[in-house]
């Protein structure tokens, strides 16, 4: 950057401040490669559990979203020095969030390009391969994330970090709601999901969207385990991109 | 759960009341150091639960001085994943300071969290990491 001198006043002004709109390729992404048919049925969504009419079903805790979600794109210009940084936080914040969508999508991709076994048994090799990828991800995370305090009370208070802090540093956005039956189960919804959200928005691909959502019920069910609590995670979608994960505790 | 002995003498590291990590300076004393910090696990749970009674919203990691005895000083530190952490110290040494082992414990505690993000280690195993040893040698060293 050159310095110019003001004729008039004397300043010196920096030359030439280019501006870049933040994230403006990582809005442009497009949909995730398409992968390969397996041509087998895979399991229909699974059916939602404890929906019998004997529990009460109690809303715990409607959250809000935080920050701007995916592809909004903060107003003003960005100034670049030198060699120096070209995104500013919010603009890395979102490269990591697409980074991760990216490897998530290959990761899938490539466990089910090398399963020639189109019967059910091989998909649910992969499917547990992935669950179980996620599970060792969550674990450490869940010894890297809670905070400097002793937070955790009671179960409701974990499923409540889960929801808020997991999800914001995971996916950059809160979980939209979280029920429970007060009697170990819990259903947590997500309306956008993050990883669904480019794919479809309707009923189309609804066949491929539970491999998608293997690895994060992997890390939900990791997570609790660091934090004391034994747990079974199911996915279900309905309607692309919303998703419900239930949290099944399992008491010894 | 895990535990964490560290002495000016030994450092232990518990889970689930089994040990991952012991490291004590000088080596003879270990078995008396085992029998004092398996005590002091119960002290370690009584207080935990002593906490969770209390109204107050911040509970600290740290425990502080878990029990004097004559020679020693035991300081206690658990995680939210219930790994304990135990300290050892010698009662000669009166210049270590509260904060000062607060420090300690945080290093400590950043460390294992190192630990459990490593691919290469299962949790639930014995610590092997040897950027830990390394880690709490310099520590112990600083304390002697």
């Amino acid at each position: 950057m050159e310095m110019l001198e003001d004729p008039e006043t004397g300043k010196k002004q920096r030359k030439g401040r280019r501006c870049l709109s933040r994230a403006a390729n990582i809005d442009k992404a497009g949909p995730p490669p398409s992968l390969p048919s397996s041509g087998a049925h895979h399991k229909s969504p699974e059916k939602e559990g404890g929906a019998s009419p004997k529990h009460q079903w109690k809303r715990e805790w409607a959250g809000s979203r935080l920050g701007a979600g995916g592809g909004a794109c903060p107003a003003g210009p960005m100034r670049t020095r030198g060699g120096g940084r070209l995104l500013g936080r919010e603009g890395r914040r979102m490269a990591d969030a697409a980074l991760f969508e990216f490897l998530h999508t290959e990761m899938v991709a490539e466990l089910w390009a090398q399963d020639p076994d189109p019967g059910p048994g091989g998909q649910k090799m992969s499917l547990s391969v992935l669950e179980g990828m996620g599970f060792r991800v969550g674990q450490a995370l869940g010894e890297r994330l809670p905070r400097e305090t002793l937070a955790f009370r009671e179960e409701l208070d974990v499923l409540k970090f889960l929801c808020k802090d997991v999800w914001a540093a995971v996916f950059q956005k809160q979980m939209d709601s979280l029920r429970t039956n007060h009697q170990g189960t819990y259903v947590l919804q997500d309306h956008s999901f993050p990883l669904l959200i480019r794919m479809a928005s309707g009923l189309q691909y609804l066949e491929e969207a539970p491999k998608f959502l293997a690895f994060t019920c992997g890390l939900l069910r990791g997570t609790l385990s660091t934090l004391g609590i034994k747990s079974l995670v199911t996915a279900s979608v309905a309607a692309l991109p919303a998703c419900k994960f239930q949290v099944v505790i399992q008491r010894s | 759960m895990g535990w964490i002995l560290v002495t000016s003498a030994a450092v232990i590291l518990f889970l689930q009341n089994y040990p991952l990590y012991i490291r004590s300076v000088p080596t003879e004393n270990e078995l008396k150091f085992h029998y004092m910090v398996h005590t002091s696990l119960d002290v370690v749970d009584e207080k935990i639960s002593a906490m969770g009674k209390a109204l107050v919203d911040q509970r600290e990691l740290y425990l502080g001085l878990l029990y004097p005895t004559e020679d020693y000083k035991v300081y206690g530190y658990v995680t939210n994943s219930k790994v304990k952490f135990v300290m050892v110290v010698d009662s000669s040494n009166t210049a270590l300071r509260d904060n000062e082992i607060r420090s300690m414990f945080r290093k400590l505690h950043n460390s294992y969290t190192d630990v459990m993000c490593n691919p290469f280690y299962t949790p639930g195993d014995r610590i092997q990491s040897r950027a830990f040893d390394g880690m709490v040698t310099s520590m112990m060293i600083q304390v002697c």
